[in-house]
């Protein structure tokens, strides 16, 4: 029979096809997701709206829209990497998805770099939508701010996706969907993401410096509204990433 | 029986595969697959064969390479599974028992990406075609009957033309129709020169398809053969039973057989008016039943004979007692 089994051995499709592949169905299947798309674009888009309303962030810069953005685009990553990204996966995990596909070519590396692609395409997504109405707003961002705000943009949703996995494959989906739902909260209100560490309550603060939220925070107004880098911000991402990918290497369960 | 494989295409050696540590042991671990060995070969189904429980998919898990294994070795077309890349993984299909398909995706559009995955998959009209699939191609998978489910989850195992194909309880959830249509496609496809493993607890199923049976229960081997060779070798048979037929029929109820036939066959009254003989029956046999019958002016509503199936075969290996 000619459609079965062939004499001439199958071959995989090239390694970056298949990983762009998965990239893109993965992208897709967010963004055709409603609730998915609320929390990744809509709720960044009313918070970036109210911040310009109210007086939240008076007095920290130039203008209240150019203190919000950069928190701003810090909460779509940590919507898209850890809340958005690990529900997904928690429930991918549930229904076998990830056993199955581990089991085709693409293999379990594949498929965390299809999820770190649609990811940062999601995320390239939020920043233009979100960079669109802030400029409609009046957003005028520090030109040098450009470069090492994407750049640590980029670090923070890796950490972010880290933690998102280490989550996801080690609970169950509906204990994914409720943890990182409230952290998204939690941290989004309290975390040092949007609202900077300086107006949270003083005990807050010392933590909040810590925190990857804080941290993904400061180190993206430094950057757009300064042009600097944060060194120490960025280095908090850093061991962030580092010690929830070695966890999640460690502790994700396929099964 | 010692199988002297032409053309293997999975071999298993003394597989062991402990979980754990459990609490409910006191942190100790389990050992689920106890030295389990097979083999199985290009153009034929060899079928794995147990209760719930047995070992089964843990074995053809391993086999897969999704699960690590304690003990033993396994190799798949001449390579690890452990160690084995996208390559192994492409000449490879599998069909999970839980499908493995995620409830959001579409029938087409998935099988799209899935194919997009191999060099040479399946032309997707013609797979689509076969196994019925474009009557629910734009269903999304958590719409899908249970049917429906099993036949995509075939078709996504088999989208790369596969030359292992890995079945877990293939016929689950599959109406009579679909049963059907998806052992014909096993069947040709076997023929193709496909080596296919498949796992199920549906004796029918192995006794239809299967060209190679392992009969495993409490992670280890406990038999195997051909369905015919098990049909001869199984401890009713040693016995000088394998001519064993069992006799159903419907008559009135409290009839008294024992004084009608010999002391060799097994007669019960399993409901009331509902008799099974089971024994080693000759024509003499039902020549005497036929003669009483004739006599006592009875006339069975209904009569049954069947040969001894795989079923009371795995019965009589593995015990009748609920795991």
């Amino acid at each position: 029979m000619s459609t079965a089994a062939t004499p001439e051995a199958q071959q995989p499709a090239p390694l970056l096809r298949r990983v762009l592949l998965q990239g893109k169905y993965e992208a897709l299947t967010m963004l055709r997701n409603g609730e998915q798309l609320i929390l990744a674009v809509v709720l960044p888009l009313l918070a970036l709206v109210g911040l310009t309303v109210t007086p939240f962030l008076d007095g920290m810069g130039s203008s209240r829209i150019n203190v919000a953005v950069p928190g701003i685009l810090a909460l779509c990553a940590m919507s898209t990497a850890f809340t958005g990204q690990g529900i997904a996966t928690g429930f991918d995990r549930r229904y076998g998805v990830l056993r199955f596909l581990s089991t085709t070519p693409l293999g379990r590396g594949g498929l965390i770099a299809g999820k770190v692609l649609s990811v940062l395409a999601v995320l390239c997504i939020q920043v233009v939508v979100v960079g669109l109405v802030a400029l409609a707003l009046g957003w005028q961002p520090t030109a040098a701010g450009w470069l090492p705000g994407l750049a640590l943009l980029g670090l923070g949703a890796a950490a972010f996706t880290a933690l998102g996995l280490l989550v996801a494959g080690t609970v169950r989906p509906e204990a994914t969907l409720a943890i990182t739902n409230l952290l998204w909260i939690l941290l989004g209100a309290m975390g040092g993401i949007v609202i900077p560490a300086e107006r949270l309550p003083a005990t807050a603060q010392a933590v909040v410096h810590f925190l990857p939220s804080g941290a993904l925070g400061e180190s993206m107004r430094a950057a757009f509204l300064g042009g600097a880098v944060n060194g120490s911000a960025a280095l908090i991402l850093l061991l962030w990433t580092v010690i929830a990918g070695a966890a999640a290497i460690r502790w994700f369960k396929w099964n | 029986m010692v199988r002297s494989p032409q053309s293997p295409v999975l071999s298993i050696h003394g597989l062991i595969k402990d979980v754990g540590p459990l609490s409910s042991l006191d942190g100790k671990m389990l050992r689920v697959v106890s030295g389990i060995s097979l083999i199985a070969e290009r153009g034929q189904v060899t079928a794995l064969l147990g209760a719930n429980g047995a070992g089964k998919t843990t074995t053809l898990e391993c086999a897969q390479g999704l699960q690590k294994r304690s003990g033993g070795s396994i190799s798949l077309l001449g390579q690890d599974p452990a160690t084995a890349g996208a390559h192994l993984r492409s000449r490879v299909g599998v069909m999970l028992q839980d499908g493995g398909l995620p409830p959001s995706a579409r029938p087409l559009p998935l099988l799209r990406h899935i194919a997009g995955l191999y060099a040479r998959p399946w032309p997707m009209e013609d797979l689509v075609g076969r196994l019925g699939i474009d009557t629910f191609s734009r269903t999304s998978v958590r719409r899908l009957s249970g049917g429906q489910k099993q036949r995509l989850a075939l078709a996504a195992a088999l989208i790369g033309r596969p030359e292992v194909l890995f079945l877990d309880e293939p016929s689950a959830g599959l109406d009579p129709q679909s049963r059907q249509l998806v052992f014909d496609l096993i069947a040709e496809l076997r023929n193709s020169g496909m080596g296919i493993i498949l796992t199920t607890h549906l004796m029918d199923d192995a006794q239809r398809l299967a060209d190679y049976v392992y009969i495993i229960d409490g992670g280890r081997n406990v038999a195997e053969g051909t369905v015919q060779e098990l049909l001869q070798r199984s401890p009713a048979a040693e016995q000088g039973a394998d001519q064993i037929r069992t006799l159903v029929f419907e008559a009135p109820a409290g009839l008294d057989l024992s004084t009608v036939l010999p002391d060799d066959v097994d007669m019960s009254e399993a409901r009331a008016g509902s008799y099974t003989v089971t024994g080693a029956l000759t024509p003499r046999h039902l020549s005497a039943l036929a003669q009483w019958w004739e006599a006592k002016g009875i006339m069975p509503a209904s009569m049954s004979l069947q040969a001894r199936s795989l079923e009371d075969v795995f019965l009589d290996i593995s015990g009748k007692d609920i795991r």
